[in-house]
């Protein structure tokens, strides 16, 4: 079976070695997935493999067969950018830019993960409800380094959006 | 990276038929497995994709325990209702492990065999006998802040990195394993070893042989805590972690099953602490007794000397933690 | 222009476009979310080669031979490229000529010398690390790797009066001896190029923050002329100061492009950017400062040791802002440089002031202490009135603003301080606060401003934007300059084929290149007012048109109307001491147990001259404090003492600060028009969010904690071992 990115499928490569990244970058052309440490390190290599963000540097293209991989190109284009993208840009929640795919990629998915309950090292219950407060998103996205530090614009823009999608 | 084949086995015994050459590895996350091919730490001519294999069950089990897939994500283990209730010391050490995108792959069986991070290991222009058995430690004589204070041996001071399994060991899980012999169940408090003059092995395990699950014992009362001391207030891993499952008794200890992290070469578990706590009211002076037990032959190699008072102070703030005991 | 006076009546503060100062968001901002802006390594170049650097296990000795004919038999494996003109070092920011070559001889462990091409990454990852080679390393007894216990040579020395008299004499005295760790600078792009090569023609798509001193770089590396060679740096994924000279892939996909008649990318590695690029040198500080019963300083001490290859000029400035941020009659500052062969030391973020300011703002907390005097009225008591020594004028002096206006928003307790006065739980809770000064830097720089026939503007320049906004700010400045919105002003940067900027450097690039921009623009206003028939004093631009007059559209007539630009500070650098200047105040609480420290949350109030963008400069602010946090906690390089390797070489041992180490960060911008620093009367911020902001979350740990920890990083260990 082929791997689909963003609803287009590709064939799979025939080097083993090419990670799930490098795939992305080289292979289908898709640069805006980063590659920032390439061992797991940073998240810039951030995307959502099945709706669940991994880092594509420690993946296998060849471990991805079948599996629908949705990357920053498919959350949204400059012409319609998505709620969290326009979020950055309004709250500068990046400077360089460089980790800014890897951010999206990873707070798109920590929303679901919040709506599906899971617990986080920030939750003071285990079992209780779990609401997107700036502490949770700060614990829940210190899987992607910005060394530009723009972490507390970042917070703000993932705040603002949760409350949105909170009405 | 080194050119290798890579196979999925269909089934278990194919898995174990496969991962029996030595030069063949098993991959199921990849997340510490790759990080290290790519290092050419590790180079594995054959790379044998389980992850086909219905391993991914978290399912009651006998007893009244819980059965943990080898497969599971740590973020299906850590998310899973029972372990939220009646496990949390697990579900609290899975997450403060690593970050989210991490969790989502690493899987229970890769965790317990993840590598240690010591910076020798991790640079192959560097000697390390764990890698290269036979070349040396540059750990001992270099930079061992990371490295290990219990257990350590003259060939090896590496640490086991992860947090998962000492939870685990402070749960007394065990890990199912299958091999070529049939089926075996380890404790997982046995399932990692100390280097001695064989350091290259981190486990038990043998060739052929894959974890299936790990088993845990059915839930006990009183309170479980996961302490992890770190240089970050996320993804980084431990200085010194402490899990604990404590049960009191009318102002006494009851219960007192504890596993350290970052200290040693595997997660650390001290029988004697629990002889020594079990019966007693929990006081300053019973901490600072356990912790003297605890460390008693704990030695540091400069960088990391400060592991053993920090192990000390961990260990008291969880125990006042959880027996409600001031300090 | 050249400016050699203060350009007090500024135009900028007159126009009526209002946009300059408004945060508006990146212009450039939905290409980065969308992850459709290109960085160096993602030009989509046909038939490109992949390069990777094969480096030596060894700290000094030589590379006697290489086997490439292994090599070359391995799958994929184009070409070894061991060209004696590949550089062993990266170029000093502002070199402007080649930096180290000679490959073969090694200067430090993991030092690249040689490239190997394949056509795939996947091949040349492999094949590099199976490179056969001999080498010769020297004897390690015979190699300093430790500065403490090498010998040192005094590159710098101030000496008034007699400091050592004034300590004794004086009332209070505080000796204190403060280490700072070594740090990288960490961007988040790693350092990669792709060249091509016509025959004659080089391009190079690479990740660098000055192309107008990187292009003179490559040129001199090559033996070529600046006019064959174009740079191109639209988007660079972060600098701080660790791309400000070309770095080893640069030459190195150059050089193997130029073999192979190909285009070749390199990238370096995670680890390899920490091996090779410039690191910051690890200081040891003396701070010595006497004071009389009321904390007035009589006598200032700070001398430092710093570390850096051989034959490296670089030294860590460690007393830049220690010149003149405080008053003392006697003075003594100096800089001691160690000869290491540990990676060429070089800028990383604010160089000097990021470790040098931490270290006298814990001393002054000391003598704050000691003084009975609060933290924040010891320092007003001691702001001079002119440079200490040259007796200089300061151009424009914001630090008591800033003190007071963070102190107030802080909600900082003036009085007596007492450490151990507040406990929540397991945690130690308390405040400090730190002064922040960093030295004004501008430099020459050249811009293109083209008037288009549709009434929109095109601003060109090889200035790059790392991050800093610059792509917006000289289009809010042109906007406000020409009397047009935002979006009809176009600003390309990052390639050398437009004029030369200032680079983006030391915090400069703002005021350079904005200048330049503003100088361009006035000469476009000069003739625009001349082709409407009014005085160019009376010009008044807002959206399109000559106020009450014709529109832009109408006096263009059909045909682009361009001027370029060019500013060189003058005369004027020997006449005021310009500086930014600021504070921090930071609440922490510290775990009574283990020693760890979180900050829970942090002002800074900066004066830097004008705001060109509310938005972008406030996270410039955000940004330096992050790192402040960095310097404080987390940020250190390990060099095993054996063989001198940089042992936690990728980032998860080397702890940049994670989302959860950051708090809400309060950023104060105070007022201020520095008509000295530069005509547009802005100074910079890149740098001076950074500038001692450790020091406050220092001196709250001990108002916490007790513990008086002498050691950057402050790390649980280390709070520990301080602990009372």
């Amino acid at each position: 079976m082929p791997i689909t990115i963003n609803d287009t499928p590709h064939e799979l490569p025939d080097d083993p070695r090419v990670s799930l990244l490098d795939f992305l970058r080289h292979h289908a052309g898709l640069t805006g997935t980063k590659k920032g440490c390439d061992h797991g390190q940073c998240g810039a290599c951030t995307v959502l493999v099945n709706g669940m963000r991994i880092n594509s540097c420690l993946s296998l293209a060849v471990m991805h067969d079948g599996d629908s991989v949705t990357t920053i190109e498919g959350l949204g284009t400059p012409d319609a950018p998505s709620a969290l993208q326009k979020a950055f840009v309004e709250h500068d929640g990046y400077q360089c830019g460089y980790c800014t795919p890897g951010q999206i990629c990873s707070a798109t998915a920590m929303m679901q993960e919040i709506a599906n309950g899971w617990p986080s090292d920030a939750s003071d219950d285990l079992e209780g409800p779990i609401k997107p407060s700036a502490d949770e998103i700060r614990e829940r996205m210190s899987g992607n380094l910005c060394r530009c530090g723009a972490y507390a614009n970042i917070v703000a823009a993932i705040a603002e959006v949760a409350a949105e999608d909170a009405q | 990276m080194k050119p290798f084949r890579y196979s999925r086995p269909d089934s278990l015994d194919h898995a174990g038929q496969l991962t029996s050459d030595a030069d063949a590895r098993a991959i199921a996350g990849g997340t510490n497995l790759i990080d290290l091919m790519k290092l050419q730490v590790e180079t594995p001519q054959q790379l044998v994709d389980i992850n086909t294999l219905s391993l991914g069950e978290i399912a009651d089990a006998e007893n009244g325990g819980l059965s943990i897939g080898a497969l599971a994500t740590n973020t299906a283990t850590a998310a899973h209702p029972r372990v939220r209730s009646d496990y949390p010391v697990l579900a609290r050490a899975i997450l403060a492990g690593a970050t989210q995108q991490l969790r989502n792959k690493a899987t229970t069986g890769g965790n317990l065999c993840q590598r240690t991070r010591c910076y020798y290991f991790t640079n192959i222009d560097q000697p390390c006998n764990k890698r290269e058995p036979g070349s040396g430690c540059g750990a001992i004589d270099g930079i061992a802040r990371l490295h290990a204070v219990l257990g350590t041996s003259p060939h090896c001071i590496a640490t086991y990195p992860g947090d998962m399994a000492v939870a685990m060991a402070a749960l007394d899980a065990t890990v199912q394993i299958i091999g070529p012999a049939g089926e075996r169940s380890v404790p997982v408090r046995d399932f990692h070893r100390l280097p001695g003059d064989t350091p290259e092995k981190d486990n038990v395990l043998e060739a052929g042989e894959v974890i299936t699950a790990v088993t845990l014992p059915a839930p006990v009362g009183g309170k479980q805590l996961y302490r992890k001391v770190r240089e970050r207030s996320s993804y980084a891993f431990a200085l010194v972690s402490v899990a604990a499952v404590v049960e009191m008794d009318g102002g006494r200890i009851a219960r007192a099953d504890l596993a350290f992290g970052g200290l040693a070469h595997k997660p650390w578990h001290d029988p004697r602490l629990s002889e020594l706590l079990v019966g007693e009211e929990p006081t300053a002076a019973l901490f600072d007794k356990a912790a003297d037990l605890l460390l008693e032959d704990a030695q540091g190699y400069g960088e990391n000397d400060f592991k053993i008072p920090l192990a000390r102070r961990a260990l008291a703030a969880t125990l006042a933690e959880a027996t409600g005991a001031e300090l | 222009m050249e400016q050699d006076k203060p350009n007090r009546e500024c135009l900028l503060d007159k126009t009526p476009q209002a946009t300059l100062g408004k945060p508006l968001s990146r212009s450039e901002g939905l290409a980065k979310v969308t992850g459709t802006a290109p960085y160096a390594a993602e030009y989509p170049i046909a038939d490109c080669l992949e390069g990777v650097l094969v480096t030596a296990p060894f700290a000094r000795g030589t590379i006697d031979s290489i086997d490439k004919d292994t090599c070359l038999a391995m799958e994929g494996v184009v070409a070894v490229i061991d060209d004696e003109r590949l550089t062993s070092r990266p170029a000093q920011g502002t070199a402007g000529e080649a930096p180290v070559q000679k490959p073969r001889q090694i200067d430090y462990f993991g030092q690249p010398f040689a490239l190997v091409v394949a056509e795939t990454f996947e091949q040349a990852r492999h094949a590099a690390k199976h490179l056969e080679f001999t080498f010769t390393a020297d004897d390690l007894s015979q190699v300093s790797f430790d500065p403490e216990g090498t010998e040192s040579e005094r590159q710098e020395e101030t000496r008034q009066g007699d400091l050592a008299h004034a300590m004794a004499e004086a009332k209070h005295a505080v000796d204190a001896r403060i280490t700072t760790a070594g740090h990288a600078s960490a961007a988040m792009e790693p350092h990669a190029a792709i060249a091509e090569w016509d025959g004659s023609n080089l391009t190079v798509h690479a990740s660098l923050q000055m192309l107008n001193y990187n292009i003179s770089e490559i040129a001199d590396s090559l033996g070529m002329e600046e006019d064959n060679i174009r740079l191109i740096s639209r988007y660079v994924g972060g600098g701080f100061g660790s791309k400000l000279g070309i770095s080893q892939e640069c030459l190195a996909a150059s050089l193997a492009a130029m073999t192979l008649e190909k285009p070749v990318r390199v990238v370096l590695s995670r680890q390899q950017v920490f091996q090779n690029i410039m690191r910051r040198s690890e200081t040891t500080q003396r701070l010595r400062l006497a004071a009389g019963a009321d904390g007035a300083l009589n006598g200032f001490g700070h001398e430092g040791l710093v570390s850096n290859l051989p034959k490296e000029s670089f030294a860590e400035p460690i007393l830049q802002s220690s010149q003149f941020l405080y008053s003392g009659e006697n003075r003594l500052l100096g800089l001691d440089v160690a000869r290491v062969h540990r990676m060429t030391a070089g800028s990383v973020r604010a160089p000097g002031e990021a470790v040098g300011m931490p270290a006298l703002e814990v001393a002054m907390d000391m003598l704050a202490e000691e003084t009975g005097v609060d933290p924040v009225e010891l320092r007003l008591r001691n702001i001079p009135d002119a440079h200490p020594v040259e007796g200089t004028p300061f151009s424009s002096h914001k630090l008591a603003e800033c003190l007071k206006q963070a102190a107030d928003s802080f909600g900082w307790e003036a009085g007596p301080r007492k450490p151990r006065q507040r406990r929540e739980g397991e945690w130690w809770i308390g405040t400090g606060m730190a002064s922040a000064a960093r030295v004004h830097n501008i430099s020459k720089a050249k811009a293109r401003v083209t008037l288009k026939p549709d009434g929109t503007a095109l601003v060109e320049t090889d200035m790059t934007d790392i991050g800093t906004g610059t792509y917006t700010i000289l289009g809010q400045l042109a906007g406000e300059m020409l009397g047009l919105p935002r979006e009809k002003v176009l600003v390309e940067l990052g390639d050398t084929r437009f004029p030369r900027g200032s680079g983006s450097g030391g915090s400069w690039g703002a005021s350079s290149v904005g200048s330049a921009v503003y100088v361009a623009c006035q000469g476009l206003r000069r003739e625009l007012a001349s082709r409407a028939g009014v005085n160019e004093d009376d010009v008044s631009l807002k959206d399109g048109r000559i106020a009450n007059g014709p529109s832009l559209v109408d006096l263009l007539d059909g045909k682009d109307l361009s001027e370029e630009g060019f500013y060189e500070p003058g005369d004027i650098d020997d006449d005021f001491v310009a500086a930014g200047f600021g504070a921090y105040f930071a609440q922490v609480r510290v775990n009574r147990f283990t020693g760890e420290t979180r900050v829970d949350r942090m002002t800074g109030a900066f004066g830097f001259g004008r705001v060109l963008n509310q938005k972008t400069a406030r996270s410039q602010c955000q940004g330096g404090m992050v790192w402040s946090i960095g310097v404080a906690l987390t940020e250190a390089l390990h060099f095993d003492p054996q063989d001198g390797h940089l042992v936690n070489c990728d980032l998860a041992e080397y702890h940049v600060p994670v989302n959860r180490d950051v708090p809400e960060l309060d950023v104060i911008m105070v007022e201020e028009r520095d008509p000295a620093a530069s005509p547009i009367q802005a100074k910079g911020i890149g740098e001076l969010g950074m500038c001692g902001g450790a020091a406050a979350i220092a001196n709250a740990i001990y108002n916490a904690s007790g513990a008086r920890v002498m050691d950057f990083p402050m790390t649980p260990d280390r709070v520990l071992a301080a602990m009372p």
